[in-house]
């Protein structure tokens, strides 16, 4: 909960947070080793000093640390993990729905649980998808698309098996389809972080949800366009968000963009943590002002109320939370 | 800090440099050279140049990469007392497969056997198009926030545009960079022909200005975006190693 100077409460769902495991031991290549360090570069690169980590605890920071640092320090009252597996780079992969498991099973009103799919595993990943579900009662995936998987560099939700994916995942009761566009997508001459097959899913899914991590980035400007087409794609603020520190212009105009194409009821807050630490992204955001030229060109605006809903009304929506009744059962517990 | 020294006094480095500001990556619409990414020119006897360069990523697309690393060597070795280029992308995942290809002057296709459809062209001119987009909508507001109004903005000519007394270097900047680019969209770019025009070639209109502007702002905060995360993730990443 994050309490303002005048004392009232915000709700705070973090939309994005990992736990991961990227110790040496667990590594399975030079991948493993590349994928960590580019993830801790990205923490060095966008935080406040005081929240850089050693390259020790980065790899590996432990259930403990997670709790203190989003739902402790962080004022989050609720978090969903996205699991990302990585099973090519990591022996028993770097951040799957099992490990998360025991995070929603120790923490179960505060963590929400997602689950993954990959639509290259085929018909057998069909049944592990339901039994996932049965197991975990998960209603929302998280999707890479530039996971590496054998032979191939990634896929596109455009895909056939992908579209069987998510016809089978909305048989079963999924809502929410988080997708984070990577590098690497076969064939090379295409542009990898193209967005345009989330615009087809969209379109042929409209009973699901598609949030779309860090605001479609690096494409927000196709990203902006696709999420004034369709009413059912959302924008996920990790990455965006830390701008508030390091380029708070920018910040600001990427804000009055995605708050003018895509509008202040379709943005979650989400942090990515252990890469960026709610704790500073929140207090920034709250303390953050839309500068008067970019309100009156755009007109729109960061008010409270706006902040209120991006930081947790909005995920609530999507995940069915009820916040007053969330409220008194954390507090319970 | 990373950055070569650009600014160098032996002036067939300095020649290398220069060729090398000219290289953009594609993506950004910056040249290789201001982003920081090369690190390395080293100039042998014989008129062979080596050119180094990393990417804030080891993840970076290999087809930006590929583009990148192709245009230095083309540009390098445009000058005439340069023999061979040879380019040396390092710390990414597809180094070698790019280093290979280019410095054997393989096509992108040659270069990722069965991993490509097609080659880069259609890619380079997507993002090409919006380069134009943004370098336009920059010298638009630029003009704008100097009393010019949308109805002098839509009504003038390249002419005009080419003869405007502009006060300042970064304003001549801009200019110079939209009349760059201009003769390959937005249709005909002769002396007589408008100035500021869609990218397809379409007139704008006063009524429907500030919309333009809001839709082309959309492609500049984006690679703006881009361009700074890039630059802070290529920092730590390689301040962190000289430290060690």
């Amino acid at each position: 909960m994050f309490k303002t100077s005048d004392g009232e409460d915000i709700f705070v769902i973090d939309a994005h947070i990992h736990l991961w495991d990227a110790r040496p031991e667990n590594q399975r290549n030079v991948h493993g080793a590349q994928f960590i360090n580019c993830f801790h570069d990205y923490q060095k690169g966008l935080s406040p000093e005081e929240y850089h980590w050693p390259a020790e605890k980065f790899q590996y920071y432990g259930a403990d640390t997670l709790y203190e640092d989003v739902f402790v320090n962080g004022y989050a009252d609720m978090a969903i993990c996205q699991p990302t597996y990585l099973k090519e780079f990591y022996k028993e992969g770097f951040n799957t729905t099992e490990q998360n498991a025991f995070l929603r099973d120790k923490y179960p009103n505060q963590v929400l649980l997602n689950g993954a799919f990959d639509p290259r595993d085929g018909e057998p990943g069909l049944d592990a998808l339901t039994a996932l579900v049965e197991t975990y009662k998960v209603i929302g995936v998280k999707l890479y698309t530039a996971e590496w998987h054998g032979d191939s560099k990634g896929y596109k939700l455009s895909d056939p098996w992908a579209r069987r994916y998510l016809e089978h995942a909305q048989g079963l009761g999924i809502k929410n389809i988080h997708v984070h566009k990577g590098p690497t997508i076969l064939p090379l001459n295409r542009d990898a972080f193209d967005v345009a097959d989330i615009d087809d899913a969209a379109t042929d899914f409209p009973e699901l949800n598609f949030i779309v991590d860090h605001v479609g980035l690096p494409r927000l400007d196709d990203f902006c366009w696709i999420a004034t087409q369709e009413t059912n794609v959302y924008g996920g603020l990790a990455v965006a968000a830390a701008f508030v520190h390091s380029r708070p212009r920018y910040f600001a105009e990427m804000m009055a963009e995605l708050l003018f194409w895509v509008g202040e009821d379709k943005l979650l807050f989400a942090s990515d943590y252990g890469i960026w630490q709610p704790k500073w992204l929140i207090e920034k955001f709250m303390a953050f002002e839309m500068p008067e030229d970019l309100k009156a060109e755009t007109g729109t605006d960061l008010t409270l109320d706006v902040k209120r809903k991006i930081l947790g009304l909005n995920a609530a929506k999507l995940y069915g939370i009820d916040i007053e009744a969330q409220k008194s059962k954390i507090s319970a517990s | 800090m990373n950055a070569p020294a650009q600014q160098s006094s032996d002036p067939l480095e300095a020649d290398v440099w220069a060729r090398l500001a000219t290289v953009s990556d594609p993506e950004l619409d910056e040249s290789v050279a201001a982003m920081g990414f090369v690190d390395t020119v080293q100039i042998d006897t014989n008129g062979e140049v080596q050119i180094g360069f990393r990417l804030p990523t080891y993840w970076c697309a290999p087809n930006f990469a590929f583009l990148m690393a192709h245009d230095m060597r083309e540009a390098v070795e445009s000058l005439s007392w340069v023999s061979t280029a040879i380019i040396s992308l390092r710390d990414h995942c597809n180094a070698k497969e790019i280093n290979h290809g280019v410095n054997a002057g393989l096509s992108f296709g040659d270069t990722f056997p069965g991993q490509t459809a097609a080659e880069l062209d259609k890619l380079r001119a997507t993002f090409r198009r919006k380069a134009f987009k943004r370098r336009q909508e920059l010298l638009l507001r630029h003009l704008k926030g100097a009393d010019m109004t949308p109805q002098q903005l839509c009504a003038m000519h390249m002419r005009e545009l080419a003869a405007l007394s502009l006060e300042n270097d970064e304003a001549l900047h801009l200019r110079a960079r939209y009349q760059e680019i201009r003769g390959e969209f937005g249709g005909p770019a002769g002396e007589s022909d408008l100035a500021f025009t869609t990218d397809s070639g379409k007139m704008l209109t006063p009524d429907s200005f500030n919309d333009y502007l809001q839709e082309l702002r959309r492609v500049r905060v984006n690679a703006e975006f881009n361009a700074n995360l890039c630059r802070g993730i290529l920092q730590t990443r390689y301040d962190e190693k000289a430290e060690k």
